[in-house]
């Protein structure tokens, strides 16, 4: 599944980055690797973006680019 | 740059935005440092001396960045001044690599990108009480054995760690590091990426090795308070709540001061009078000079208290939970959440509005913020707002207890707001359409605001607007003097102006100043646009103001006190230019203002591009005239229409 359908409170893995080299690339920078443990804490009031907890920081994206984010539980 | 290139020593402070390496370099270098922009663009080149050992050296401290292949502007110079790649620049000898330890993986990935390209590195570790309260333990000499880089834990408000970093940076200059070579991964299947894979392998192993965390979340804290802050209902609530109390606080808390600032010239403008004696250049001095610089002078307060409350916004890290609040509602017109802070901002004034929104990635985005910015209500407005509602609605209400000026001046600014939504959609699917560009935001945590960065923010704000003050508004306001003061006679003969004035003294009697200002360059061209103005419902007189309002709007308010004859430092408060603006007459003594025709005047205000300043920095942001042009053209056409609606449409319902 996408980072997008992970229930909030949620805890996950990555297993891959896809989509737009230019945000993929990004992403990646930022720590969302493959491997890298993901957890959904929240969504924004009108629904988007989401807050994701990586490496120990919150980072937020728009389910746009939560989309290209693969995980598994 | 730097001219002297062999014996000046540069340190770079880099690191990733929200580490502390402003706390950090204002530690560092105190109030000795120095602001401006990097030539062409409007990112902030901050630089302040420090010594090494013996030598003195410049520190420079460059704009956040997350990694050298940079995504926005910011991001871009941060990375070529590292590499020694920025032109204007000196590659720096050494670079000091603020790394935040709460968050340590993901600062460190910059740290490992700058090694691999063996530019001397130290890493100076912030926030470790924090970590440490937390009650994570580190080891800083296991951490630094396994990145291969020198690491001081720093405390800029004790002052913990400075020496050492200052020793260290120095023995930088005689052994250059190695440089760092990661070994590739071997599951090559990632491409391009694969570096990335390498660089947090090698971080995850070294802080594994080094640190041990805590198994209780240390990020509890800030979540708990996001409960509230980004909730679903509460969290909007309290964003409108805040804004509310900034604004509210912003325009009571300065009245005092801004009142003073004013009396300060009034005097100040009245002292030259009484020691230079009548003449040119007393009149230069007192009604060109002070009263031009002293009227956007009074606004130093607001801009302060502005400032103050967006560096506590900052801060404390609330304004990106704002930009995550706002974002789907921002991206329905094709704005970035991040617009938020830039927009927010030109409600004091455009200028610092329009250099924030540097932070927004994509161009496109970028300048459809820009261009829409200087439809806030600066504050430059307000005393042009204030004048026409204290002389055209004072004491009126509705129904009997809602304040008509109140009222109107809340529609003032919900105007220019509405405005602005329009025309970001209309552009952002025109001119400036393009896919949507990708959001990636960080949340920073939760913390206490530190004093001084907050100071040292509001003094460098304040001080940029002086000079600004001192240069810019200075040579307007004089050319605006002269175009209202000469010529002096109808019939100029060759000689000096002085001589003219003498003769016609001795002569006739003076003219009065409103028949010099007909007579002006700046009445002669207040008469040739009013066609233009007249089916706004302004005559000529109102077209001097208007004209000299382009080049700062709140320069209507004493062009108009200057126009009525009424004294030459009056301020929108004053009873006289209240009354005086109540008591004009056009030439066929029917009153020059009605409620409608104020009405339409605040309208035209709220819509026109009428300041230098931001068309000035509009040209810098976008690097090309065609911008400010089309800003100018586009606002003031738009003001135009929307004013001839507004006085067309009141006569129809019956208004004078």
């Amino acid at each position: 599944m996408t980072l997008t359908e992970l229930p909030v409170g949620q805890n996950a893995r990555v297993t891959s980055v896809n989509g737009n080299s230019v945000i993929v690339h990004r992403l990646m920078e930022m720590g969302v690797i493959p491997g890298a443990a993901v957890e959904m804490v929240k969504t924004a009031p009108f629904g988007d973006p989401i807050e994701v907890r990586v490496r120990g920081y919150s980072l937020a994206m728009r389910k746009n680019e939560a989309d290209s984010i693969e995980v598994s539980a | 740059m730097n001219g002297a290139a062999s014996s000046q020593i540069i340190i770079a402070l880099a690191g990733n935005p929200n580490a502390g390496k402003t706390t950090l370099f204002n530690s560092l270098t105190g109030l000795r440092q120095k602001v401006a922009n990097y030539p062409g663009v409007t990112v902030e080149r901050k630089q302040g001396p420090w010594s090494v050992g013996e030598r003195p050296a410049q520190i420079i401290d460059l704009p956040g960045l997350y990694s050298l292949d940079a995504t926005s502007l910011d991001e871009q110079i941060a990375s070529e001044v590292i590499q020694g790649k920025y032109a204007a620049e000196q590659k720096p000898d050494v670079v000091i690599c603020v790394v935040d330890a709460t968050n340590l993986e993901r600062n460190l990935y910059l740290v490992t990108q700058i090694r691999e390209l063996g530019i001397p590195v130290v890493i100076a570790l912030t926030m470790i009480d924090v970590f440490e309260r937390q009650k994570h333990e580190i080891d800083v000499d296991s951490l630094s054995r396994q990145l291969r880089t020198p690491i001081v834990a720093v405390n800029a408000k004790d002052g913990r760690g400075i020496d050492e970093l200052e020793r260290i940076v120095e023995s930088l200059f005689d052994e250059k590091p190695s440089i760092l070579d990661l070994p590739m991964p071997e599951e090559v299947s990632v491409g391009d990426n694969s570096r990335i894979f390498a660089r947090y392998k090698f971080i995850s192993n070294a802080v594994q090795e080094s640190v041990r965390h805590n198994d209780q979340d240390s990020h509890r804290f800030s979540e708990k308070i996001d409960r509230v802050l980004t909730h679903r209902f509460f969290g909007l609530v309290i964003l409108v709540g805040i804004l509310l109390l900034v604004f509210q606080t912003i325009f009571s808390w300065s009245s005092v001061p801004m009142d003073l600032l004013e009396k300060g010239f009034g005097a100040a403008a009245d002292f030259a009078r009484d020691q230079l004696g009548p003449g040119m250049l007393t009149d230069l001095v007192a009604d060109g000079i002070i009263a031009g610089v002293g009227g956007v002078v009074v606004f130093l307060p607001q801009i302060l208290l502005l400032f103050f409350f967006i560096s506590i916004l900052e801060d404390t890290g609330y304004m990106a939970r704002a930009a995550f609040l706002l974002d789907k509602l921002m991206s329905r017109i094709g704005l970035h959440g991040k617009a938020f802070l830039p927009l927010f901002s030109s409600f004091a004034c455009a200028i610092p509005g329009i250099m924030a929104t540097r932070t927004i990635e994509n161009r496109r985005d970028r300048f459809a913020t820009i261009m829409i910015a200087p439809f806030m209500s600066c504050s430059a407005r307000l005393p042009v707002y204030t004048l026409m509602i204290a002389a055209l609605f004072a004491g009126q209400s509705f129904f009997g207890f809602i304040s008509v000026g109140a009222v109107l001046m809340l529609a003032m600014y919900a105007l220019g707001i509405v405005v602005a939504i329009v025309a970001a959609f209309i552009l952002k699917r025109t001119i400036l359409s393009g896919p949507p560009p990708p959001f990636l935001m960080e949340l920073p945590p939760y913390r206490v605001p530190n004093v001084r960065t907050v100071i040292q923010n509001m003094i460098t704000r304040a001080w940029l607007f002086l000079k600004r003050a001192g240069t810019v508004i200075l040579a307007i306001s004089i050319v605006l003097w002269a175009l209202m003061y000469f010529p002096r006679a109808e019939v100029s003969p060759a000689g000096t102006t002085a001589v003219v004035v003498d003769a016609q003294a001795n002569t006739v009697e003076p003219l009065p100043e409103s028949e010099q200002l007909k007579n002006s360059f700046a009445g002669r061209l207040g008469h040739l646009i009013e066609p233009v103005i007249s089916p706004l419902g302004f005559d000529w007189k109102t077209g001097v103001a208007l004209i000299a309002s382009f080049a700062a709007r709140e320069v209507l308010v004493s062009t108009l006190s200057i126009i009525y004859n009424v004294g030459k430092d009056e301020n929108e408060e004053s009873e006289s230019l209240i009354s005086a603006v109540r008591d004009a007459k056009r030439e066929d003594g029917k009153p020059t203002w009605t409620p409608l025709t104020g009405l339409t005047l605040m309208v035209f205000f709220v819509l026109a591009m009428q300041c230098m300043s931001t068309l000035a920095v509009v040209r810098r942001e976008t690097n090309s005239w065609r911008w400010p042009l089309f800003m100018m053209a586009y606002m003031t056409a738009l003001a135009y229409v929307a004013a001839l609606i507004t006085y067309q449409g009141g006569r129809l319902l019956g208004f004078e």
